[in-house]
């Protein structure tokens, strides 16, 4: 996938700029608006080279769609992560079993990886330590499984199905 | 139900709780990871006054901590790693 | 007491719950890798909680609607954060050499470091 043209991204870094406006100054008056629309097109014209690659292609309504729902599927999986944190640290003998694994991932975009990464780390008992290329080496607090297949399978598959639709 | 003290001390005493790992803490990232816990646990604080005094202003600080907090645990991982 | 600000003081007292077992965690786990798994999950869905929570419960209370979103700026700044600094220090600590707990069952990180040294000499 290459790059987008130069004004698609610079205007979908208007766009998330002036979300990100609306959020944080939570009023709808019109001198408000103006200004934060001002302010978003100068501050995209300096920053749009580094804030996005594939500029409105991000926006297709099948990409936005999986993020819905990929939202209350990752609460769901952080809640589960930490009611298991849980069970482990108020058990008195502490059942665990540490050690490092190795995963493979089919994400191309750096995007999706650091995004991967993050859900990675916050959901049932992984650390992502290092990424090299497509290898990730993750810190499993109950090793099930310690060959590459094996880990793969139950850590990065279930949010890959996802992140491979939003990020591509 | 309950009052807002009570979920003011409460995590008042769950940072004390993480100030216990600072002062034992064996090695130097032992004690990075608590104060990192620890700026965590004192940003939901901080949100938390703002709601106790009303005043919606104190939010900006909470977000400005939480910015400045992530930077400086940013800052020490890259001296650990001896890249700095 | 009406239901919108009762939905957010349970944010937040659910919130709490999990600050408390971050803290806990942090004090039992043997070695600096399980604090860090312990710790920073719970921390963060506890502010989660706590910081949504306290935006719920301010609108319920008559105050303007401004909080719900800001305080939603806030956890979702702590939401991108809290992962990367985790990552950042789980990775100082083993760059810096402190060992794996005794318990460890494996570490394929020294194999691909070992072979990737072995590829460059």
């Amino acid at each position: 996938m290459g790059e987008a043209g130069k004004i698609s991204r610079y205007l979908y870094t208007v766009i998330v700029l002036f979300i990100i406006w609306l959020f944080l100054t939570s009023s709808l008056d019109v001198q408000e608006l103006e200004i934060g629309f001002v302010m978003s097109l100068i501050v995209a014209a300096f920053s749009y080279e580094l804030f996005t690659t594939n500029g409105l292609r991000n926006l297709h309504p099948k990409r936005i769609a999986y993020a819905a729902a990929y939202i209350p599927y990752f609460l769901w999986a952080m809640i589960m992560a930490n009611l298991d944190v849980a069970y482990r640290v108020l058990h008195p003998k502490r059942p665990i079993n540490p050690g490092i694994v190795e995963c493979k991932t089919v994400l191309k975009s750096d995007v999706g990886k650091l995004s991967l990464a993050n859900s990675i780390t916050l959901t049932p008992g992984t650390i992502t330590l290092d990424v090299m290329g497509d290898r990730y080496f993750i810190h499993w607090i109950d090793v099930k499984d310690s060959t590459v297949e094996g880990a793969s399978e139950n850590i990065t598959r279930p949010f890959e199905k996802f992140l491979k639709v939003i990020f591509g | 139900m309950i009052g807002i003290n009570i979920y003011l001390a409460l995590i008042a005493i769950a940072t004390l709780m993480s100030f216990y790992r600072v002062f034992r803490g064996p090695t130097t990232v032992d004690r990075l990871v608590a104060v990192d816990i620890m700026t965590t646990i004192t940003t939901g604080l901080m949100v938390l006054f703002a709601l106790y005094y009303r005043r919606m202003i104190f939010l900006d600080v909470a977000l400005v901590y939480a910015v400045l907090a992530f930077l400086g645990v940013i800052a020490f991982a890259r001296y650990l790693e001896g890249g700095i | 007491m009406n239901a919108v600000s009762a939905l957010g003081e349970l944010l937040v007292l659910f919130g709490v719950f999990f600050y408390f077992l971050s803290a806990l965690g942090l004090i039992r786990m043997p070695d600096v890798y399980n604090r860090m798994q312990t710790a920073t999950k719970s921390a963060t869905l506890g502010s989660l909680g706590v910081i949504i929570g306290t935006g719920i419960w301010a609108v319920g209370k008559g105050l303007y609607w401004g909080w719900i979103t800001k305080s939603i700026v806030i956890a979702v700044f702590i939401l991108l954060t809290n992962p990367i600094s985790a990552h950042a220090l789980i990775r100082g600590a083993y760059k810096s050499g402190i060992p794996l707990w005794k318990g460890s069952v494996v570490d394929r990180y020294r194999e691909a470091l070992k072979e990737k040294e072995g590829g460059e000499e």
